[in-house]
């Protein structure tokens, strides 16, 4: 791999940029790898990496059913914070965040990590309670938030209204490290680094079947022929029931339609990213200067990427009431993502019923902020068979009752 | 936007009208059962990439629950029937065949 700086620049740019090489080898199935995983999004392709770059695992295929990054990874608003209540969560969210910090060298890959600060409104005397709960128990475990008055909100994101029409600005859970990255480069970051270390990243390749002996994986079938596997791990997000289905194991999953829209680009308004959880809508403004707004999923099951108008019009209705100045806006683009959301709004990385065969979902609408932390984690429990930042969530917690309740945490899906 | 009728009051209610309540057919277990069965019932669900029985309350109508058949691939609407059965009735099943042959209850039985 020819290493991206600031001098290959200009060497290229002294001819025609014709020494550029593909971001990652175009890869045929062998018949036999150590690791398969199955999801080439950034949790999958992440795993890989970790597996390679902390366990010198390094004969691994990474499977895609479409183009590599095209589901979730390419479909999110990009959102990366840690100031989550529970402390499972905080720590595999912080460490994720913290990753994230030093990403672009680690992979040597610009990945526009941009720590903006991320507030969260509080809008009712509940909510700042539960903030203020959530700012002392990010205190205990390291992670630096704090709860901020209207006064410091306005400061910072001066288009914001403090008087709502509904709800007043009563303050924010800030966290002045979170922030943003470009999605799509974080899967091509890890893509190049795992071709460099010899992976197969391998697109437009679907499984259609787990083959298993005794209870043990053996391999899968897929649309490019079988591929056998020492362990397999199952990284795909809203397609994970039909997965865990071929496996031979039901999942506390539900898949529905999570939606996100920008609007048509305007000059610099907003250095941080706001969400507002009360009225429900959140907002942030991209380099290209559009204003990326997500909101909440659609309550019933579907898989067609895309969702219902009126949830669209509630997150607008909501946004307009905090930033007046955007009800003049003309929105750009509108898109659905499938999101796999289990009982605790909490995520799944878990040993399965099949013995070799680990399954890492159920993150929900906030899968994006958790790339790196979530393929360490899962990359140490496929290796060694057991993590100190995945141990809380095993799918055993489900029939045990040990939930990380993230969901009652946030009063929203998160 | 997704519209189902309500068996009860006869409407064509729209998505806003409705409120989702999650997979129909579920077999309940109470106090007593095995962990593993009030695991299946509290949180397992089949997520099936196609036909889908679904609970459906009519919150800004007639307030009843009742069950719809859809597919969560297209959105099709097979049909809505009452919520006091154990299964879905036979003109639903026979409706889902014609349309996805070789379509089976899995575990509905």
């Amino acid at each position: 791999m020819k290493r991206y700086s600031a001098f290959a620049i200009a060497r290229e740019a002294l001819r025609n940029h014709t020494g550029w090489d593909r971001a990652w080898r175009k890869a045929q199935p062998k018949n036999r790898y150590d690791v398969v995983i199955i999801g080439a999004g950034g949790h999958g392709l992440a795993t890989a990496y970790y597996l390679g770059k902390n366990f010198g695992i390094t004969n691994v295929a990474v499977l895609e059913k479409g183009w590599l990054g095209g589901g979730n990874t390419g479909r999110n608003t990009t959102i990366i914070r840690s100031n989550y209540l529970q402390d499972p969560s905080a720590a595999i969210y912080e460490k994720s965040r913290s990753l994230y910090e030093t990403l672009s060298q680690d992979l040597n890959y610009n990945i526009m990590f941009s720590p903006r600060g991320v507030m969260m409104l509080a809008q009712t005397q509940h909510e700042v309670r539960g903030y203020l709960r959530t700012a002392h128990a990010n205190a205990l475990q390291g992670v630096k938030t704090e709860f901020i008055p209207p006064k410091r909100v306005k400061e910072i994101c001066p288009i914001i209204n403090l008087d709502g029409p509904r709800y007043p600005v009563l303050g924010a859970l800030w966290q002045d490290r979170a922030g943003t990255a470009r999605h799509d480069a974080v899967a091509w970051g890890y893509a190049r680094a795992c071709s460099d270390m010899g992976m197969d990243i391998i697109q437009k390749c679907e499984v259609t079947g787990i083959r298993q002996e005794g209870g043990t994986v053996k391999g899968v079938t897929t649309t490019k022929g079988d591929i056998d596997c020492e362990k397999l791990g199952i990284v795909v997000a809203g397609h994970s029931g039909v997965l865990a289905d071929m496996a031979g194991f039901r999942l506390p999953i539900e898949s529905v339609a999570l939606q996100a829209l920008v609007s048509e680009p305007i000059k610099p308004v907003m250095d941080c990213v706001v969400m507002a959880n009360t009225v429900h809508g959140y907002m942030s403004q991209s380099d290209k200067g559009e204003m990326v707004i997500g909101g909440g999923a659609d309550g019933y099951n579907n898989y067609t990427q895309r969702g219902s108008f009126h949830h669209v019009e509630e997150t607008v209705r909501a946004l307009v009431e905090t930033f007046p100045m955007i009800s003049r806006l003309k929105m750009l683009r509108w898109w659905g993502g499938i999101v796999d959301m289990t009982g605790d709004r909490s995520p799944i990385l878990s040993k399965t019923p099949l013995e070799n065969c680990f399954i890492n979902c159920g993150w929900g609408t906030g899968g994006f902020k958790a790339i790196p932390g979530s393929g360490w984690g899962f990359a140490e429990l496929m290796a060694k068979g057991h993590s100190p930042l995945t141990e809380e969530f095993a799918l055993t917690r489900f029939r045990e009752g040990k939930f990380i309740d993230e969901s009652v945490a946030a009063g929203v899906a998160h | 936007m997704l519209t189902l009728q309500c068996p009860y009051c006869g409407v064509m209610a729209e998505e806003t009208e409705l409120h989702a309540g999650g997979e129909a057919h579920l077999t309940r277990y109470g106090p007593g059962s095995e962990d593993q069965d009030f695991e299946s019932y509290l949180f397992k669900r089949e997520n099936p990439k196609g036909v889908h029985f679904e609970r459906w309350r009519h919150v800004n109508g007639c307030g009843k629950w009742f069950h719809a058949a859809r597919c969560t691939v297209t959105l099709e609407v097979f049909g809505t029937y009452p919520a006091q059965t154990t299964e879905p009735p036979q003109d639903i099943k026979d409706t889902i065949t014609a349309k996805r042959p070789g379509w089976s209850l899995r575990n509905l039985t």
